[in-house]
């Protein structure tokens, strides 16, 4: 038996807001594979729950002129099934295969993978480097946040009492999507069922198209390398305009003031800048490959 | 206390149960006792069920979310007092010992030959390296998992042959 303090099962997104805004201390669960272990765990600020699960008002994946809209109450496995988001947000998939292991990703859903806060949630990177924005609703209606900020430390989240998420958007907008190259991988000391030591995340588009091209753009996203999942805005100032071999050097020299990894019983904080370096390396050239090989089959055809 | 009606292994059943418990609680005191409590947190899979033919952990899982749907363990894939084809391929494969983790890792080998199967792969593409993907929210501290691998290639209708088993670390 879970210690549940109270429990509100929501027929309707309405309805969860509504039992939101009367129980200040309640939380909202989804695919519970989080809150149902700190509650195990004995976490009284877990005990007061609204379910939200299963909401089909929070699913589906659907594109609206070439906006990605997935519900929160997505699972990782129907996200990676997915074919539109395969086509729209392909690192976003890759992220989500490292998600925890199958029974988890069967269960867990995107929103409470941002939610909860959690400065390892996988699907943080991918999402940073994308841009995405979070459409929100609450007791004083909706609003569209990007991701970026919305994590204000451990645990905490810009979410305002009542408020749900409920779905994540992928806008169009230049050099993104099919313009962008992207990758992402996860550090950890096993494959599967483990938290990131870092996860990293890189997008990259080259002026010309080459492999060794100018890089015209940056983007990059690291989890567990500071308190809450964080771009990196002087590694990819650094990198740009510089030809690719070079901007990677400079962004990799320049990671230091983005991040701040700690020392945890997981990993040493310089073992983390390490791996941190080392990662941002690989990843950035693994997205200008891509970047190159999706110009390459476009020129080709 | 609510009312939720369900399936479990294709009998239609009726239950009033507390909201607090999981589906693991309610499970067992079913009777379906091959449903174990490992971890209690969604490590191990030793409670691995599917739930309309996906496999969740049935610890980390409300019994309330079941309303509605179609609930198989591994009591319910004997039929007619024969083994499934991944129950005999568990045998065949000796990839049983203590037996705690079987039941889970049985449940979700069958969810896995059956998205293949729903998919159309074809057998002989996946390869180990998947089928260890596939199993890695499964723990077995028994048998170094390469009779695992084969009883699931067995499942598969891929042959055995043991000089293909991987040499790699457990999932």
């Amino acid at each position: 038996m879970y210690a549940f303090e109270s429990y509100h099962r929501a027929q309707s997104l309405t309805e969860a807001v509504e039992l939101l805004a009367a129980n200040p201390f309640a939380r909202p669960m989804a695919g519970g594979t989080d809150i149902l272990v700190r509650l195990r765990e004995g976490h009284k600020d877990y005990a007061k729950i609204v379910d939200i699960h299963g909401l089909p008002e929070l699913e589906g994946i659907t594109e609206d002129r070439g906006e990605l809209r997935i519900g929160s109450g997505t699972t990782f496995a129907v996200l990676m099934a997915s074919p539109l988001a395969a086509r729209l947000a392909p690192v976003l998939i890759e992220a989500a295969g490292w998600v925890a292991g199958p029974q988890i990703r069967n269960t867990a859903t995107i929103g409470g993978n941002i939610c909860n806060g959690s400065a390892c949630a996988d699907s943080a990177a991918p999402l940073l480097i994308l841009n995405a924005h979070l459409d929100l609703i609450g007791p004083e209606g909706k609003r569209m946040i990007p991701l970026r900020g919305f994590h204000l430390g451990p645990g905490r989240v810009e979410l305002r009492q009542g408020e749900i998420l409920r779905s994540v958007r992928v806008k169009p907008e230049p050099g993104q999507g099919q313009g962008l190259g992207t990758a992402y991988v996860k550090y950890s000391m096993r494959q599967a069922m483990d938290i990131a030591t870092i996860g990293c995340g890189a997008g990259v588009r080259l002026r010309d198209g080459r492999p060794d091209g100018i890089v015209d753009e940056l983007r990059l996203a690291f989890t567990v390398a500071a308190p809450t999942p964080v771009r990196c805005p002087s590694a990819e100032a650094a990198a740009m305009g510089l030809p690719l071999n070079e901007a990677i050097q400079a962004a990799v020299a320049a990671l230091e003031q983005d991040v701040s990894p700690r020392t945890s019983w997981r990993a040493a904080g310089d073992f983390r800048m390490h791996i941190i370096r080392t990662l941002a390396g690989r990843m950035i050239r693994t997205a200008a490959e891509r970047f190159a090989m999706h110009v390459a089959k476009h020129v080709a055809k | 206390m609510l009312t939720i009606s369900c399936s479990i292994n294709d009998r239609p059943y009726e239950l009033t149960i507390d909201p607090r418990a999981s589906l693991l609680d309610m499970l067992r005191d079913q009777g379906l006792t091959s449903v174990k409590q490992g971890c209690g947190m969604g490590e191990c899979g030793a409670c691995t069920v599917l739930v309309d033919d996906v496999a969740v952990n049935a610890c980390l899982y409300l019994a309330t979310w079941v309303h509605g749907k179609r609930i198989r363990t591994v009591e319910g894939e004997v039929k007619n007092g024969q083994l499934s084809p991944v129950q005999q391929a568990y045998v065949d494969a000796g990839a049983v010992q203590c037996g705690f983790c079987t039941p889970g890792l049985i449940m979700t080998t069958t969810a896995f030959v059956e998205a293949c199967r729903d998919k159309f792969r074809n057998p002989e593409d996946i390869t180990p390296e998947d089928i260890r993907r596939a199993h890695a929210g499964n723990l077995c501290r028994c048998t170094g998992y390469d009779t695992i691998v084969q009883a699931v290639r067995q499942s598969l209708g891929q042959p055995a042959s043991a000089q293909d088993l991987t040499k790699s670390s457990p999932p």
